[in-house]
């Protein structure tokens, strides 16, 4: 007990000391390099502000997706250069076509439904009176880690072979009638309920933006379209959607990037086994469980270079935004 | 920004408020539903988990809290540091830092790339925004090598080992480079739509970039970095993969989400420790978003919605 309360207390100690250090040589810097006049300072305080941020991102990303690249071209050990065989192997493998078509499906399903359903409800939300409760509910599992969303669904999702069915969908589905199924062993109907705790946790971020986009489209134009006689449907079509087009795109692309990277679900969940390994899953369990750096990398590659169109689409829809 | 909420004005709507509002709610209850199976399940005896489902509790209710005695004090022994505890507070030591250091350092990049002009500012903002495409996993296993190691180009150091893997320090620093390209972005936005006129007068005054920094931008960018700062609580908070490469699963270092984890992953363990250590790693967030939920939306999406 003392000993727990000693260590945390040191724990805490040194929490604070990093903490006040840090801000401590932020304000002498500050106060040093405010001494400076002239041009010279401009450059002074554009060094200062951004060379941290730099220098981080430079060690944390640049040259780690480097090296990446430069490892998917050599051997598990990363000693010798194999050439492209770590690519001509996640070509022909048959398995890795499985790993390559569930992740197609992720990305096909998940975005699409996660933003439909929120659009669909910032649009309701829009129309309701009190809508700050059900809002906060439906926002709540973004707040909820991946591992913590798993043992929820596990829960929902748990067969038994017995009589008594403790898991909720399958009390649903024997209270209809059916025989107990074990959700996460029947292929392809697993992966399908996988995607569905990404949309779980993923739709209150997309309601949310959306709803922002909703309740920022002016309300003179849509008293202007109603005396014109658009309403519902037609409103939503000629004015609403319009002017959210954009913020659609930008959360359909963030979901995108989310669910091609995603890992924590199907690991937790099943491992990856039963036929719903994805390419992230896979290139951790190449370079972690297997210490193929070789493969892994070559994995980690084809992912980055999925993303690639995403974020040049997103660049160019801000650079004409400005 | 005062934008008036569009209301219906008239029964003629196709979504008229009723409908909306029972869809809705439907939509709500069914989202909330497993959740709150959770923390049901968490108040029950190990024997009645097993003999019904969590829905029948409440025509024989009967509760316990035995389950967050169990997993507070692991496996009954009176020692706290068997248990749950020990890891909680890991992951308060962890977040904490690896919250406010990635927030104050993107907050000064953000200015200095909006507000500073140099040649290049531009390219560098959408270099830094750009790098959100490398995936997490790529960088665990080069990063960790550096820290280790350091970086050499022949004999000659260009990163010294920083011997800080398996420490705190090991996992604020990854941390604090994984949250920039989104916190740079987000960031940016905000402070880039502060009025100019201000900045302008404020150097007329003759203040300099420091001052206005501290006494302009960090007032009026207050909501966006709020928000930005709830965003990286909750994904440090929820990490699994960072703590598991950088500090791996001991009792010392790791976080209560990778306790957690090795707990699912554990054959053999109960619903019972499962469920109530699930609801203590997932109430800390809970209570984080549903006090500071306001900034978070209105800090996330000020400038990037038009």
């Amino acid at each position: 007990m003392e000993e727990f309360f000693l260590s945390s207390a040191s724990k805490f100690g040194g929490v604070f000391a990093s903490i006040g250090l840090f801000l401590a040589a932020l304000g002498s810097i500050f106060f040093i390099a405010g001494k400076f006049n002239g041009r010279r300072a401009r450059y002074i305080a554009a060094t200062i502000f951004v060379a941290p941020a730099v220098t981080l991102v430079s060690a944390g990303l640049v040259v780690p997706a480097t090296q990446t690249i430069i490892y998917s071209f050599k051997d598990p050990e990363s000693i010798n250069f194999i050439g492209l065989d770590n690519y001509r192997w996640m070509v022909n493998d048959p398995y890795v076509a499985t790993i390559f078509r569930n992740t197609l499906l992720w990305l096909l399903v998940a975005p699409l439904f996660t933003t439909a359903l929120g659009l669909l409800l910032a649009v309701m939300l829009n129309r309701m009176r009190r809508e700050s409760i059900p809002k906060s509910l439906l926002f709540m599992p973004m707040a909820i880690s991946f591992v913590g969303a798993s043992v929820i669904w596990k829960f929902i999702y748990d067969y038994r072979s017995d009589e008594v069915q403790i898991g909720l969908l399958n009390a649903i589905w024997t209270a209809l009638g059916g025989e107990p199924v074990n959700w996460m062993l029947s292929k392809p109907l697993n992966t399908f309920l996988l995607i569905v705790i990404l949309v779980w946790t993923q739709m209150g971020f997309a309601m949310a933006i959306l709803s922002a986009a909703i309740k920022a489209v002016p309300i003179d134009i849509v008293e202007a379209a109603e005396l014109d006689g658009a309403y519902g449907v037609k409103l939503f079509r000629q004015i609403t959607f319009p002017m959210v087009k954009t913020t659609i795109v930008v959360v359909l692309a963030t979901q995108l990037v989310g669910a091609l990277k995603l890992f924590d679900i199907v690991e937790t969940m099943t491992g990856g086994n039963f036929g719903t390994n994805v390419l992230s899953n896979e290139m951790f369990a190449r370079t972690f469980v297997q210490y193929d750096q070789g493969k892994g990398s070559a994995l980690a590659v084809v992912l980055f270079l999925s993303v690639v169109p995403v974020v040049i689409f997103n660049i160019r829809s801000i650079v004409k935004s400005r | 920004m005062s934008l008036k909420v569009s209301k219906p004005s008239s029964g003629r709507q196709i979504f008229s408020s009723k409908v909306a509002a029972i869809t809705v709610w439907t939509i709500t209850i069914l989202w909330t539903i497993p959740t709150f199976g959770l923390l049901v399940t968490s108040f029950r005896t190990g024997d009645e988990i097993y003999a019904s489902g969590w829905w029948s509790a409440f025509t024989s209710p009967k509760f316990t809290l035995q389950n967050y005695k169990e997993v507070f004090l692991g496996g009954g022994s009176e020692s706290l540091s068997d248990g749950i505890l020990p890891y909680f507070i890991n992951s308060i030591v962890i977040t904490l830092p690896a919250t406010i250091f990635p927030i104050i350092i993107a907050t000064m990049a953000a200015y200095g790339l909006a507000w500073v002009k140099f040649k290049g500012s531009d390219f560098i903002f959408f270099a830094i925004f750009a790098l959100q495409i490398v995936p997490l996993q790529m960088s665990l296993i080069p990063l960790l090598q550096l820290f280790t190691g350091g970086a050499h180009i022949g004999s000659v150091t260009i990163f010294p080992a920083l011997g800080i893997a398996g420490d705190f320090a090991g996992i604020w620093l990854p941390h604090t480079m994984f949250a920039m390209p989104l916190a740079i972005y987000l960031l940016h936005n905000f402070i880039a739509s502060l009025p100019r006129e201000l900045m302008e007068a404020a150097h007329v005054d003759g203040a300099n970039h420091f001052l206005i920094f501290r006494k302009i931008v960090i007032p009026l960018s207050v909501p966006g970095i709020a928000a930005i700062a709830i965003f990286q609580f909750l994904w440090v908070w929820n990490d699994l993969l960072v703590a598991l490469t950088f500090a791996g699963g001991t009792e010392e270092v790791a976080p209560i989400n990778a306790k957690l984890a090795s707990l699912v992953g554990q054959y053999g363990s109960s619903w019972t420790t499962l469920t109530a250590g699930a609801f203590i790693t997932i109430a800390i967030p809970l209570v984080v978003f549903f006090s500071l939920q306001r900034y978070f939306v209105r800090g996330l999406t000020a400038g990037s919605v038009k």
